[in-house]
Formats: C-alpha cells, structure tokens, sequence
C-alpha cells in the first residue's frame, strides 16, 4: 500500500505522512531503551544495550552513551552506525563555538543543530533520515540543567524526565507516576543550578533502576546490559562521569531493592 | 590620534572616547560618536581608519544582535570579545583587512563583574583593567598606573578620568574639546557629560 511512497523520504503520502521518517522512528522504538532522570544536583542517564554475548569484547566501552562536549552528555537510541556520524559532528559543532566565543555552547543551541542536521535528511540529501533519537544531559551557565530529547524528523523538546527506545511509553509512564517536582518550572534563566526537582541524585539513580527493573525483559540486571553516566557540577563546572563495569553493579546492588521489589 | 580608552571596576566599566572626526589636520566633525552598544550592558569602542571602523563596527554589531534574536539569549562580553577577535583575525589574513583599534568594556550580569578588553587592529588580546590605544595611551597609561586600584568605586573611577583629561589638557600636542564617556553596569548602559564628572 504505502510502498509507491516509500522510495524517497522527500514525497509525502496522499494521507500527508512522510512513511520513510516514521519507519525511521519505528527503528528506534525496537532500541535499546535510555532513561534520563533530571534531579536538583545533576543528571542521571541509562542505556540499555541490546544482544551481548560473553564472546564480546568489553574494552570498547560504551556504545550507547557519548561525550558530546564537556558539558554535554548524550544517550543513543537507534541505528549505531548512524549515531556515530551525528555524534561527530555535534561534537565538531561544539569545538567550533568553543574557539569562535570562548565559552561552552549552550546546550539547547548544540541540541537544535543537530536537529537541523536531522530534519535536513528528511526534506533533500540522501535516501533515508538518521535513525537516531538523542537524549541529550547538559549544564550551561545560563540555564543550568537540561535534558532533552530528539527524534528522527528533527523534532526536540525538553523533560524533567524522559525515555526512548523500547517500552519508552511503559517507562514513560513510570516515571511520570513517581517523579518527584517541586511544582515550578524546569531551570529558568538566571538559575543556575535549579530544575524545579526535588529528587536527589540518589533519588534519580533509584528512580532509573526501579524503570529499567519494569520495562528491560531481563532476569537479572546486570553491568553488561547497562550503561550509566551522571552529570554533575564540581566546583562550579561541568562533570561528566560515565560508569565503569564495576561502579554499575555497585550502583545496581545498593538500590536492589527498587529493582523487582514485588518478585521478592 | 584619537583618544581611546577605558577602565574596569569591580562592578562596572567607563569608556572614553573623543569626539572628533578628521582627516589629515582637518577637523571634520566635533561630535562623532566612535562607541557602539553590542548588548545591553556591552560597549566597544574603535578607533583607526575612518571607512573600517565603521565598516567592520557594524558588521559586529549586527551579528551580535543576531546571536541575540537567534538565541534568545544575549552574548556575554567576554563571549563578545573573543568573537571579535576572532573575526578581525579572519580579516587580517584575507586580501582586506580591517585597521581598527577596539576596546570592549562590560558589565556580566553572572559574575557582576566589570570588565575592559583590548583589541588591537593584529587581533591581539588582553583581558584588562584599563586599556588605551593610540597617542594618548602615552599620557593616559601613567596616570592610570599611578592611581588605579581594582577595588575603586564609581565615582572615583569618573574622578580617574579628570584625571586623565588633565593629564591629555595640559601635555598632549592635540587638544580635544569634547569626549563621549559612557558607563555600563547592573543598570545597564547610560552616557555621561563630561561637564557632570
């Protein structure tokens, strides 16, 4: 049916819809699922990886979640491939705003050029758009903590707390039921450091385990299947932490109890 | 020839300028502004050949509005300054560059903190407390060493400015009947007459 409209992403469907843009973001809803949870002292963000096996190497490192700049960390849901050409360049666009202004680039203007970049594959350039959602964990002095989260079409928004990829909208769910708010808007100009939560990074952390125990079909939670970075302020910058194995089990085994406390 | 300078206090800035246009030893105009508003509470001022000062003056000033409309945030003066520099150090290597002397003072809302940058026409850099270009660095620069302390007020810092038109009055060769003297801090941008120092 649909097939005479989906040969090139640029042609609209008689119904209005571009078909190869929503089989981009079908692609991302079988993903690894990646969690981020926004708290009053920093950023919580999860990946799951999908289809290890023993057999693979682990000094790769992580696949999921990257360094975009020194003040942006950002988790993948999606095609890999295609992530790493996004991943690039969003840090090149980084680099250079750094050496034009001397400064970070604020987190929202990194997040909309890489949507530009997206919603540019959907209108002209090659056959297909990125098959990569982002959610992106930022500070900047201007609004302190952000969490936002993109789509294959360009799209951006930003969460107190978000999910994408597999069972986004159960996860989704669960974190609307047990975030915890202050009630007043999300980092407001001029505050640096306030996200209007009342959650603290603990909090974030125990709220991430108590998500991926409900939406990741898995028997037990463990360091292979996950990835896990923060992102903090220390001494007024900026710090991005990203997990080793063995910190992730540490993190896992001290909120046991958020996982799975019904099976028990 | 002109006289140019600045100086930065804890919390604001003071840009000096004169206010004659000339050409050759022909004074053209005695009230030419040479100071441009970037931001609400940043100021540069230039200084050198007539056509570029204006020329590459509002071609910063235009693109600084825009990161403004486009980001809906404003660029601080320190992120104000390294642009700056960076674009004149991009015209200095292309087959037109700029000859313009620049000093960038400002008031950063965040920090509250005054500050003076210099630029010279090579797109040298300095993070200054108090800069001057030109002949009347000569005179100026001695008594701002003398006098200047990082923790002055403001009106001790527009008492250091007498100073320095005192200085310029009775030993520099040209003699300058008006000067633009402009303020930023927490209230913003505001110029004062030199008869109300």
């Amino acid at each position: 049916m649909a097939r005479r409209y989906d040969s090139r992403t640029t042609i609209f469907s008689p119904e209005g819809r571009l078909y190869q843009v929503e089989y981009a973001m079908e692609a991302i809803s079988h993903a690894g699922t990646v969690i981020g949870i926004l708290s009053k002292d920093g950023i919580v963000l999860v990946a799951e990886r999908q289809a290890t096996s023993p057999l693979l190497e682990q000094s790769i490192g992580s696949e999921k979640i990257y360094e975009m700049n020194d003040n942006v960390v950002a988790g993948v849901a999606g095609l890999t491939a295609d992530a790493n050409i996004l991943i690039n360049q969003s840090r090149l666009i980084a680099q250079r705003y750094l050496l034009k202004y001397d400064s970070p680039i604020p987190v929202e203007q990194l997040v909309r050029r890489l949507c530009d970049l997206k919603q540019g594959y959907t209108q002209f350039g090659g056959l297909r758009p990125f098959g990569v959602s982002f959610l992106c964990a930022g500070w900047d002095s201007a609004s302190g903590f952000q969490l936002y989260q993109s789509d294959p079409a360009g799209n951006y928004s930003s969460w107190k707390a978000a999910c994408i990829g597999e069972n986004s909208g159960n996860a989704q769910s669960i974190l609307k039921q047990e975030y915890k708010d202050d009630g007043s808007s999300a980092s407001v100009a001029g505050a640096a450091a306030a996200t209007g939560s009342s959650m603290t990074m603990e909090d974030a952390l125990r709220l991430a385990c108590l998500v991926l125990s409900k939406t990741i079909d898995t028997a037990k939670l463990t360091s292979e299947k996950l990835e896990f970075a923060t992102l903090t302020l220390k001494a007024g910058k900026p710090h991005i932490h990203v997990y080793a194995p063995a910190e992730i089990d540490q993190v896992l085994a001290e909120h046991a109890s958020a996982i799975k406390p019904t099976d028990s | 020839m002109d006289a140019q300078f600045a100086i930065a206090g804890k919390d604001f800035a003071i840009s000096v300028t004169d206010k004659t246009a000339a050409s050759s030893i022909v004074k053209l105009k005695h009230n030419e502004d040479k100071t441009y508003a970037l931001t609400p509470q940043t100021l540069m001022s230039v200084s050198g050949e007539p056509g570029d000062t204006s020329n590459f003056s509002e071609y910063i000033q235009g693109n600084v509005r825009l990161y403004g409309i486009r980001n809906m945030q404003e660029l601080t003066p320190s992120e104000t300054a390294n642009f700056i520099r960076g674009e004149l150090a991009g015209a200095l290597r292309s087959r037109r560059p700029y000859q313009v002397n620049i000093l960038v003072i400002g008031y950063d809302g965040k920090g509250g903190e005054g500050s003076v940058y210099w630029i010279d026409y090579l797109a040298g850099m300095a993070k200054v407390p108090y800069a001057a270009h030109g002949y009347c660095a000569y005179f100026v620069y001695s008594v701002l060493d003398r006098e200047y302390s990082p923790d002055i007020t403001l009106e001790q810092g527009l008492d250091l400015i007498k100073q320095c038109f005192v200085a310029l009055k009775m030993r520099f060769l040209i003699q300058f009947s008006d000067y633009t003297v402009k303020v930023v801090d927490k209230n913003g941008l505001r110029e004062i007459k030199v008869e109300d120092l």
